[in-house]
């Protein structure tokens, strides 16, 4: 070790794997559908999406977690973002690109990707 | 990147209760689920809720396990890791709120009243990865101390702190530096004294398992301030899995250059090598523990001169407790005023307890000094459990007192533990109810002692051992007045005239039972009865007529065959048969068996 800017580059470069110890009462929080039928639809590679990119923007104030089956099995992978104060957001039929694209747009910048919610995805729906 | 972490303590507690298998299952679960890639599983230090565990917490959902059992594991995995259902069967149910709904384990009483200083890794960080270490900020108060401090600023930050020595003395570790740094030698020692051998105590081992680096980093700091480049940490080899993470703690540091030659680029150099003891408690003494480094026998030597003018080798040494060292790079980092700010004005800071005897949450605790016995026992602890109400508690060990259940309310600090006749000590706090004879705990506590006598000096090796064997009669009943007189008189004689402090101290456990309980020492010598119900010599077991039923049920079950008697017709046990081993007593269901 030779320097202290050496020193704060494996800091950091470590802190990513430590933070999730530290978020359990995070304010918001990315819920993915992890029932059977999440699961079948593809939620594993959307949650492992969320974590990356959740990590990449060094959000320190979000948790990504998992929850079960919320009833609506044929939007699945569901994918709720909960903040407080704010109404509940459900995004459905996710993909691994499409959570890229709700980390940066809704988690970062405050702009919920209406096209993905449900309501633009509803039977019926235009 | 892992999206999930799951914590499993891998301290000396949970390692007995089969922690290891535990992991073992996790990792073989994991694989065979395909989340290997996605889920962490990192062995820690002690969370501290030691009675809870074996201790597993999932993070991000905070959810906290306790007395997971390896067959409890495919139910984790497949639950919780891969559907996100969180098995609230197996949650510590005090953070369960309702079926959906957990607290955080901070909100709980246990840790709510808890400040984590000394402790602030353990349960947090995989002591095994010098890279967790540093994410905690680790290392960053040596870089600081090394690129922008002398080491006359490193001591008179000591000296602001306040920091006094977590060993048990409590003598001002700041002090201790500015008196080594003063004397001038070719070579200076800073070790570390994890010789932790009171009954009952195990925060330092903890420490060792939990945060092995911050000693480390702090012995640097040591050498640093007083002008050391050699330290030794000196450990009991009963404490395998303490030197086995030190060891490899060590190998990091050293391949990361932190410690070795020329840290920081600073021109300062600094190693660290383990030294094992064979476990004798003297060794624990400052003295005793130097001779034994150097390989001679561990003796203690007369004091002056002190280590710190004449230590390790003949040099100038500082020596300091391992929850000492813990504290030191926080204070580097947050400054001697933070650290000033917690605790009370002659105590700053907080200290560690290993909660044990009779108390529903044995384990490890931190608290800011001041915080009264009745919140560590009450609230923290959970208190006396089954029923049974606080009789006292034993601080220091076998070298301390006990507090009594009307002084519960006394804040624990340095100065108000001596001014009631304990002491600090290390750390461990046994709380006794009222089952346990005050006369058959200072005995304990003495046998204790002859066994770890040294020898060398004759006050403690022939006084323990005569203040043993006056506990004894006591004890069986064939004590007399005068034979109290004489243990107090002893008592003083040898306190005033031992060597060292395992001596000096010895005492303690017989001079503040008789301050608080000579009543019980007179029931035992003039009424021959034991309050408590603890001395076999003393008691008798009796079947009370008009409560027994004749079910024979203690009949059936007494091992020697003592009790006698017809169905539904009361039982009488016979006393000369009668081994007292309390098994009728367990075994009534209408309490008819009581001891008298």
């Amino acid at each position: 070790m030779k320097s202290l800017a050496e020193l704060q580059a494996i800091r950091d470069k470590a802190r990513a794997s430590v933070n999730i110890r530290e978020n359990a009462g995070a304010e918001t929080r990315v819920l993915v559908g992890m029932a059977t039928c999440g699961i079948a639809a593809g939620a594993r590679p959307v949650l492992n999406a969320f974590v990356e990119e959740v990590a990449k923007r060094g959000l320190k104030d979000t948790m990504v977690t998992q929850t079960g089956c919320i009833g609506i099995c044929q939007y699945e992978p569901v994918v709720e973002v909960v903040t407080p104060g704010k109404e509940k957001v459900t995004y459905v039929k996710m993909t691994a690109e499409k959570a890229v694209r709700v980390v940066n747009d809704h988690l970062v910048n405050g702009n919920v990707v209406t096209e993905y919610t449900i309501g633009a995805n509803a039977i019926g729906a235009k | 990147m892992f999206r999930s972490n799951v914590l499993v303590c891998g301290g000396t507690g949970c390692t007995s209760s089969n922690s290891e298998q535990i992991i073992e299952k996790l990792n073989e679960e994991i694989k065979a689920q395909g989340l290997d890639k996605e889920v962490n599983v990192i062995r820690t230090g002690c969370f501290g809720l030691c009675a809870l565990g074996p201790i597993m917490v999932v993070y991000p959902e905070g959810a906290f396990y306790s007395r997971v059992t390896p067959e409890d594991v495919p139910e984790i995995v497949s639950e919780h890791l891969l559907k996100g259902r969180i098995v609230t069967r197996l949650l510590y149910q005090e953070t369960v709120v309702d079926e959906n709904t957990t607290k955080s384990l901070n909100e709980t009483k246990f840790y709510a009243k808890q400040m984590r200083i000394a402790l602030r890794n353990c349960g947090v960080i995989n002591p095994e990865l010098i890279d967790e270490y540093i994410a905690q900020d680790g290392y960053a108060a040596l870089g600081k101390v090394l690129t922008e401090m002398t080491p006359q600023q490193v001591i008179q930050t000591m000296l602001d702190s306040g920091l006094r020595g977590r060993g048990g003395a409590g003598f001002p570790t700041g002090l201790k530096w500015k008196f080594a740094a003063a004397n001038q030698a070719d070579q200076k020692y800073a070790c570390c004294n994890a010789d932790e051998g009171d009954p009952g105590a195990f925060m330092d081992r903890s420490v060792l398992e939990g945060d092995p680096h911050s000693v480390l980093e702090a012995m640097a700091i040591a050498g640093y301030a007083i002008g050391a480049s050699q330290g030794y940490i000196y450990i009991r080899a009963e404490y395998p899995i303490a030197v086995k993470r030190l060891q490899i703690a060590i190998n990091q540091a050293r391949e990361y250059g932190l410690l070795g030659k020329n840290i920081f680029d600073s021109g300062f150099d600094f190693d660290i090598d383990i030294r094992l003891g064979a476990g004798a408690f003297v060794c624990g003494e400052e003295t005793a523990l130097m001779t034994s480094i150097e390989g001679k026998r561990g003796e203690p030597r007369v004091r002056p001169p002190f280590p710190a003018l004449k230590g390790l080798f003949g040099k100038p040494t500082v020596l300091n407790n391992v929850e000492t060292y813990a504290n030191i790079p926080q204070i580097i980092l947050k400054g001697a005023d933070w650290f000033r700010s917690i605790g009370t004005e002659k105590s700053p800071g907080t200290k560690v307890f290993a909660l044990g005897g009779k108390i529903t949450n044995t384990g490890l605790v931190e608290v800011p000094m001041g915080t009264t016995l009745r919140e560590v026992v009450e609230d923290i602890g959970g208190g006396v459990p089954d029923g049974h109400t606080f009789k006292a508690a034993q601080t220091g060990g076998p070298s301390g007192g006990c507090i009594p259940a009307s002084l519960i309310d006394t804040p624990i600090d340095y100065d108000n533990l001596i001014a009631i006749g304990s002491m600090m000590g290390s750390g461990g706090l046994i709380v006794m109810d009222e089952t346990t004879c005050m006369v058959d705990i200072a005995k304990f506590f003495l046998e204790f002692t002859v066994d770890e006598s040294c020898g060398k000096c004759t006050p403690c090796r022939v006084g323990t051992k005569r203040l043993l064997e006056i506990l004894d009669k006591i004890t069986k009943g064939n004590g007399t007045l005068e034979d109290i007189d004489k243990l107090e008189e002893l008592c003083y004689y040898i306190k005033e005239n031992s060597l060292c402090g395992l001596g000096q101290t010895a005492p303690n456990p017989v001079l503040s039972t008789l301050k608080y309980y000579r009543d019980e020492y007179e029931a035992h010598v003039t009424e021959h009865r034991c309050p408590a119900g603890a001395c076999k010599a003393l008691t008798n077991f009796h079947i009370e007529a008009d409560k027994c039923k004749g079910c024979t049920l203690c009949a059936r079950n007494c091992p020697v065959g003592a009790i006698s008697g017809k169905v539904k017709e009361a039982h009488v046990i016979d006393t000369e048969k009668c081994i007292k081993c309390g098994v009728c007593m367990e075994k009534c269901k209408f309490n008819a068996v009581v001891k008298k």
